[in-house]
């Protein structure tokens, strides 16, 4: 057998590198953290990649799981083989025709990252929920625990499933092992072909349907038949373990390895023995070699084929000897009487003991436990106490490990120093800012090391939760042995500090061990770096002894024109340090790498990078450590003394990226949080933020508008309340007559601000003297900090406007309290200032539901969320159910809203005796219709209060409970085009079909922003995007069209970068609309391919070339005898070319395939132009005249 | 008619080339122009700025792509075979020469020594017959000296003539204090021809936003009296290919300049405005014109006019500036 080739690739590619090569269809669906075998699918069949048959396969993104299931169904039931690539909700949505796919034995393997189902949260993390939510289907379940056998199980599923009949879901562990790079040996084509059966694959195309041969599946029976015709099925379970076994086999013969259903590692002689499946197995092989080692009788089983669940091979792979065992699962069931693996192993020791054929003389004892919900760590330490506990005179039963549960203590105790991390392994830690391209870097590192040395690698990278500034952790291991560590690296002989911001922010050097090496990249030169590092810092430098370097890397990267990407600088100096290569050997593998990478894309940015590389070593200095702490500083506390209880307790430690060691005591049990916590958590990630000139400003409050961290604010307030400003603080007279006489403010939020510049951007108000000053110009955040924070505070307790004063216009709204800031947007995001909007319009009266994406990340992912309340308390409250179902989602609200209010106005006219009839009127029959209505209801419900304070009755306490909902509520449904074109669109139509006063936010980017761009049905014609390689072909659904078909639905479409009078009109209009609304709001994003400070243009050429016309459908004015639509954008004035040769991810194509791009830009030249005229000629037909029933 | 030429020591059939302009990023429209009779094109500039900017992009697009949440490592596809701005030239630099038999011109347009000049040997390489260099220079800074400027031209000169084998010619700026001497150090540095001169495009400004317009006009026919002067003197002086552009429109032109040295005649604006077939036309006027004036090859007319051999040179000169002043008295 020749030696195989190494790649070094992560689970994800691992998979999908198969799966592409063995199938004919992929009907594919964007999810986390699958959706990367989608891509990759995408992307080689785009190039014209062949699988082992010679044909391109056919790559095809659904509008949901839900169709891609049924799409695969079909293309099976047509006979192609066919695959699908999905994890957690996508699997759920997949369950109705996986169930008809194992009933009629259909063979395929779908290929599951397993993740977390979402329940009191959602988590993109992995665990085996979504996995056990499949169990009854009738499928088999195939389990990987490596990049390695995620490659091989890809394979040795699809033998197994021809074979069987039994279609197959093959799984591993969602980012652990899908997002882990690795060595692994690699399957070539002609091993593809050897191991798969063309008979087989001839027999699966016989049982096709064919009109040429036709049959009927899919009956319907009846109570007489369907039981037995079920049962018919049994033979192909029985038979399918030893399929597996066989596929298992020859996959062995072929390739050197070799798998069983069940592999043991361990003593022969084991009397402690974990079961476990996943990658927590490797963790537990790795222990279990250690403990072995020296002498201890420990196992571990890891499980494979987990359906059909073989009790037979179970029982055969277990040792003897074996007295205890415990099996982890990694998924929680509450209310059953255990997990379910648990439960197979005690039930397959049970029916064995029963029937008489049990192999131990004594049954062993059998615990059960959870681990690793939602990525959570499983560690050597923890396994340990695993074995620790079955040790014990009475070991645990449904333990947890990982956690401290003090609540209802069913957590083991780990010892958390405990490590068994080998000297010969290189462990390293390297933190970055997502922009900085460390993990890029990194992976590059690991390339070098694993593809042109010996070693083995393995890199794991943990990102934080926010996108803007997003702080990168990578985990680099290398060593002479395949890798098994499964978790984060707790002791590190190398750790790296990309960015100097994190001395003063993160407890970097925990990761350090004795002796290891520390690298900084910092402004300060080795002779006074010490000095300005914090008490903190130098105390572990000296009390682990550790060796430090640093490096300007910013300034090496300016000089030698790499702009901000400091990563090349940065992996030149891990090699030059590190020592896991003779330095003159690593400078010459990373310029190659450097070549590798660049090559294609010009010899200039190979010059760049290599200049880097060269510039690099005479920069980077040893830091001489002095024999005193000298540091006057400590790390500043995470959050402010002035937060509230739960801040400082709990948000503050995951903010500190301590969560992990909360206990469960610190959690509410069902998932509820205060909202407005963002306030507390002071980022300080701008470089520079803008400042106010006052004598310039023309007082028109487009920056706040347009400000996605609501970091910009306006204010207007009496002169009085400058009583006591701080010395910098900057106030003028208002000009305008709707506030005479006061005095008037913009304020930065100093340590908010993204310094996106977008505040920059629109501002109109330029120096005529010296046009490049405008009224706000970007400077240094660090000199301002601290004058721009007590400024900043300052203007937060002046009084907020009288709401029932403003105008609702661009300046009157941003008058208005946000009550969402300071959200982990991207800088310069496109959708932040929508949903902003949003809030100072109706936020103290609002009910948001929110389909996931990048909303609900950046509106609700933990540490904190940006939903904010107002000095009365009130503000947005907010919950996201799914994907799928925002619309019914928040229709579903709408009718809680409306019935609670019914049973109020029943209440108050029940008592109406007692509480007066008058007020009871005015309750009941307020019109609502504007701020100062709205104010005038809630000042009755006091009053109505107060009533009921003096009614000891049950309808009166009844009433009190309800009485704001008395007060108008606003009820919206935000979500992204992913949502309201593709998966959501469904429930929307017939949440529009519905008419109840629901207002529905489409924030429209074009793509499935959060999932890394993948193409949705909004995407633009000769747009690339994910999933849509080849430029997408068809023109981007006309969803508002659709939506005025009904004839009862506000529609608007809105673009603020372009006319944010109408966005705030079209917002006004939807939420005073007492039916069903639709805004669709363009939202320039960062998977466009442009600096996103150029947003605000990108919008407006967007509208200029009619691809983005403008207009407000508003059914009050057909009944009116008005025309219902109106037109707010002129005709196109510049062609669809010259908007999309501004962005990426058009110019994409023109790069890739230049006579693809032109037809295409032809073709969606002429949609834009038709579309135009379509909306031009609905704007223009005349209503109200004699026939207008026919035409309304 | 013998139409011939030589420029460059490239054998060319007549002496319209057409010039470095958007007419040459399309090879059906290079094809037309050579049915027309076109003796050669001059391909679009690669800008020294177009290929650090790509590498730039490619830098910026990348620290997008990594922007970095653990959903999403990227937010583009990276697709295969993805060529950015240089490496497309070199295609369509490949595909013109595969397409026509006349020669083509490469062109590059940089105004300093860098990494950006090794494009010249990949151009060499993809087949350039010749390459043009457009040192676009505009001194902005009041401490850069005139000497200064006209060091760093021939310096991107020489590195570019020692990169490749092809001939290479520089087109010139009208600014430089004394042409024929920056013509004839350029000649020393190895130059193989010089096409005068660069037209600078004029940015305009918008006063109502405040702001800077670029504006890009057509040539009219009156500039070629500055490029015909400059001709006149320099083929007097230096034995090297010359090429006139700007303000060429009609047979006229083609023939003053060709009168004046020049051994090609570029052409833009005129086929932007009358397309591929004003080349056949100018020819047939010109071959009409030398045969009626009983000419038996255009080579009989090259440089006639030249300083050396024009009968009054004076009129070339500054004593013609006092004349034409005077002819305004009354």
């Amino acid at each position: 057998m020749a030696k195989p080739r190494t790649v070094m690739i992560d689970g994800n590619e691992a998979t999908a590198s198969v799966a592409h090569r063995i199938n004919d269809v992929c009907a594919i669906y964007p999810i986390t953290p699958s959706s990367n075998m989608g891509e990759f699918a995408d992307e080689w069949s785009a190039r014209g990649d062949t699988n082992i048959w010679g044909t391109v396969p056919d790559v095809i993104e659904m509008q949901s799981e839900g169709g891609a299931s049924a799409a695969v169904h079909g293309s099976l039931q047509a006979g192609a083989l066919t695959t699908t690539f999905t994890a957690s909700q996508g699997l759920l949505l997949m369950i109705p025709s996986m169930f008809k796919i194992a009933g009629e034995l259909t063979s395929t393997v779908f290929h599951v990252s397993a993740r977390t189902v979402a329940t009191h949260a959602l988590s993109i993390f992995g665990d085996h929920s979504d996995i056990n939510a499949v169990r009854t289907t009738g499928w088999g379940l195939l389990c990987s625990g490596s990049v390695q056998e995620a490659h091989d199980m890809a394979c040795i599923g699809q033998m197994a499933t021809l074979a069987s009949r039994i279609p197959f879901v093959h799984f591993f562990d969602g980012f652990r092992t899908s997002h882990e790079v690795s060595k692994i040996e690699y399957l070539e084509d002609d091993d593809l072909r050897a191991l798969i059966d063309d008979d087989k694959v001839r027999a699966h195309r016989d049982r096709a349907l064919s009109p040429d041969h036709p049959v009927i599946r899919g009956t319907s029976q009846n109570p007489d038949t369907f039981f037995q015709a079920r049962e018919a099925i049994n033979g192909f379970y029985d038979a399918c373990a030893q399929h597996v076994v066989e596929a298992m086999d020859r996959f062995g013969e072929r390739t050197g390895r070799h798998y069983r259903l069940f592999d043991y590692i361990g003593h022969p002689e084991a009397e402690r023995v974990i079961v476990i499946m996943g990658s927590g197995a490797e963790a537990a092989h790795e222990l279990v070699d250690h403990l072995v080692g020296a002498g201890e009788k420990v196992g571990v089983l890891k499980v494979r084929l987990y359906r059909p669940f073989s009790s037979e091979h179970l029982l055969e792979a277990l040792p003897r000897a074996t007295r205890r065992i415990a099996v982890l699962d990694r998924t929680k069931e509450p209310g059953a009487i255990a997990e379910p693996l648990h439960m197979d192993v005690v039930h397959a020791l049970a029916d064995a003991r029963a029937a008489g054929t049990s192999p131990f003389e004594a049954d062993p004892i059998v615990v059960g436990g959870r681990y690793g919900l939602s990525s959570k760590e499983f560690n050597d330490a923890m396994v340990k106490a695993v074995f620790d506990n079955l040790a014990a005179e009475k070991p645990r039963n449904r333990f947890t490990v990982g956690i401290v549960d003090d609540v209802t203590h069913l957590s083991l105790e780990v010892d958390d120093d405990y490590d068994i991390a080998p000297d010969d392994v290189f462990r390293g830690v390297f933190f970055g800012l997502g922009a900085d391209g460390t993990v890029g870097a990194n992976k590059n590192s690991i390339k070098i090391i694993g593809e042109e040395t010996d070693n083995f690698a393995q890199g794991y990278f943990v990102y934080d939760s926010k996108k803007a500034g997003a702080v990168t952790i990578s985990h680099l291991r290398f060593g002479p042995r395949p890798i098994r560590s499964s978790y984060l690296i707790k002791k590190a002989k190398f750790v790296a500090c990309h960015q100097w911001v994190f001395v003063e922010k993160l407890d970097m050097l925990a990761y350090a061990q004795r002796g290891a090496t520390f690298l900084v990249n910092s402004p300060f030169g080795a002779d006074e770096i010490w000095d300005q590092f914090p008490r903190e810092v130098q105390q572990d430098i000296k009390a682990k002894g550790l060796k430090v370097y640093c490096i300007d890397a910013t300034s090496v990267a300016r000089d030698t024109g790499m702009g901000r990407r400091t990563n090349t600088i940065m992996q030149t100096c891990f090699f030059a340090i590190s020592g896991i290569l003779p330095r003159e050997e690593a400078i010459a593998k990373i310029k190659d790498a450097i070549k590798k990478t660049y090559g294609k894309k010009g010899d200039e940015i190979v010059r760049l990078n290599f200049e880097a590389v060269d510039a690099t070593l005479a920069n980077l200095h040893e830091v001489e450590i002095p024999d005193e702490i000298t540091a006057t500083v400590t790390r500043p506390p995470i959050v402010s003394e002035q937060a509230p209880e739960l801040v400082k307790r709990v948000i503050a430690m995951m903010i500190a990226g301590k969560g992990d060691l909360l206990p469960v005591s610190a959690f509410p049990p069902d998932g509820t949080w205060p909202t407005a916590t963002t306030q507390w958590e002071k980022r300080n990630i701008a470089i520079d933020i803008p400042v106010w000139d006052e004598e310039l400003c023309i007082q028109c409050n487009k920056c706040a508008l347009v400000c996605p961290h609501a970091a910009v604010r306006a204010k207007v307030y009496e002169p009085a309340a400058l009583e006591g400003a701080p010395e910098t603080f900057k106030s003028v007279d208002y000009k305008a007559k709707d506030f005479e006489g006061m005095k008037y403010t913009i304020q930065i939020a100093p340590e908010d601000c993204t310094g996106c510049t977008l505040c920059v951007r629109v501002c109109p108000a330029k120096d005529k003297s010296n046009p490049k000053h405008k009224s706000l110009d970007m400077a240094p955040q660090m000199p301002l900090r601290e004058p721009e924070r007590i400024n900043y505070e300052f203007f937060l307790g002046l009084p907020e406007v009288d709401r029932t004063k403003v105008k609702l216009d661009v300046k009157g709204s941003q008058f208005l309290q946000p009550l969402f800031e300071y959200s982990g947007a991207c800088e310069g995001c496109g959708e932040t200032p929508y949903v902003k909007l949003l809030t100072q319009l109706f936020g103290d009266r609002a009910l948001i539901g929110n389909a996931t994406g990048c909303s609900s990340i950046y509106g609700g992912n933990l540490p904190t969320t940006p939903y904010a309340v107002d000095a009365e308390g009130r503000g947005p409250a907010w919950n996201n159910s799914l994907f799928e179902d925002t619309a019914e989602f928040s229709l579903g609200f709408r009718l809680a809203v409306d019935q609670t209010r019914e049973r109020a106005i029943r209440l108050l006219k029940d008592l109406s005796s007692q509480l007066g009839s008058e007020l009871v009127d005015e309750l009941v029959n307020a019109d609502q219709g504007d701020e100062a209505a709205i104010a005038a209801q809630r000042k009755r419900v006091r009053v109505l209060r107060d009533k009921l304070a003096g009614i000891d009755t049950p309808a009166a306490h009844d009433l009190d409970h309800m009485a704001d909902f008395l007060v108008r509520k606003s009820v919206w449904g935000v979500g992204g085009d992913g949502w309201a074109y593709d998966i959501g669109y469904g429930g929307l139509d017939h949440v529009l079909a519905m008419g109840r006063d629901v207002n529905l936010l489409v924030l429209d980017t074009g793509v499935y922003s959060n999932t890394g761009g993948q193409a949705s049905k909004a995407t633009p014609m000769a747009a690339t995007a994910k999933f849509a390689m080849g430029g997408k072909d068809m023109a981007k659904k006309d969803l508002g069209l659709m939506a005025m078909a009904y004839g009862h639905v506000y529609v608007a479409q809105v673009a603020f970068g372009a006319k944010d009078s109408q966005t705030v009109k079209a917002f006004v209009e939807a939420e005073s609309y007492p039916g069903t609304s639709l805004i669709i709001a363009y939202s320039h994003c960062i998977a466009h391919g442009y600096d996103l400070a150029d947003g605000l243009d990108h919008q407006t050429m967007a509208v200029e070339s009619g691809a983005w016309p403008l207009y407000r459908f508003d059914p009050r004015r057909a009944a009116i005898g008005e025309n219902p639509l109106k037109l707010d954008s002129k005709a196109p004035k510049i062609s669809f070319d010259q908007y999309a040769n501004s962005e990426t991810r058009f110019r994409m194509l023109q790069k890739s395939d230049p006579e693809r791009a032109k037809k295409l830009m032809v073709e969606a030249q002429r949609a834009v132009t038709a579309r135009f005229d379509v909306y031009q000629q609905l704007a223009s037909l005349s209503f109200g005249s004699e026939d207008s029933s026919e035409t309304n | 008619m013998d139409l011939k030429s030589s420029y460059l020591g490239l054998e060319l059939a007549n002496p319209i080339v057409v010039g470095s302009s958007p007419l040459g990023t399309n090879v059906q429209t290079i094809r037309d122009l050579e049915a027309a009779g076109a003796a050669a094109v001059v391909l679009p500039s690669l800008f020294e700025e177009e290929i650090m900017a790509a590498a730039r992009s490619e830098l910026a697009k990348e620290s997008l792509s990594a922007s970095g949440s653990a959903e999403a490592q990227s937010y583009l596809p990276d697709p295969h075979g993805y060529h950015i701005g240089p490496g497309q030239y070199l295609d369509h630099l490949k595909a013109v020469k595969d397409a026509v038999s006349i020669p083509v011109i490469a062109s590059l347009n940089g105004t300093s020594v860098g990494g950006w000049t090794r494009y010249a040997e990949k151009m060499q390489e993809a087949g350039a017959d010749a390459l043009e260099l457009n040192i676009y220079l505009l001194p902005f800074e009041a401490d850069e000296t005139g000497a200064e400027i006209e060091q760093r031209t021939l310096d991107v000169v020489k590195a570019v003539k020692d990169a490749v084998s092809i001939p290479v010619s520089v087109k010139l700026s009208p600014f430089f204090s004394s042409i024929p001497n920056m013509a004839k150090r350029l000649d020393e540095a190895g130059a193989d021809g010089l096409v005068v001169f660069n037209r600078f495009y004029q940015p305009d400004i918008d006063i109502e936003e405040l702001e800077v317009v670029p504006n890009l006009r057509l040539s009219t026919a009156d500039e070629l009296r500055l490029r015909l002067r400059w001709l006149a003197v320099l083929s007097a002086q230096l034995d090297i290919s010359l090429a006139a552009t700007g303000g060429v429109h009609s047979a006229v032109d083609v023939l003053k300049a060709v009168m004046c040295g020049a051994h090609s005649v570029q052409l833009v604006s005129a086929l932007l405005i009358h397309g591929p077939d004003h080349i056949a036309r100018l020819l047939e006027a010109v071959d009409f014109w030398l045969t009626d004036h009983e000419y038996t090859s255009l080579r009989q007319a090259q440089g006639s006019m030249s300083l050396a051999k024009v009968e009054r040179p004076a009129a070339f000169a500054r004593a013609n500036y006092m004349k034409m002043l005077d002819s305004w008295e009354l």
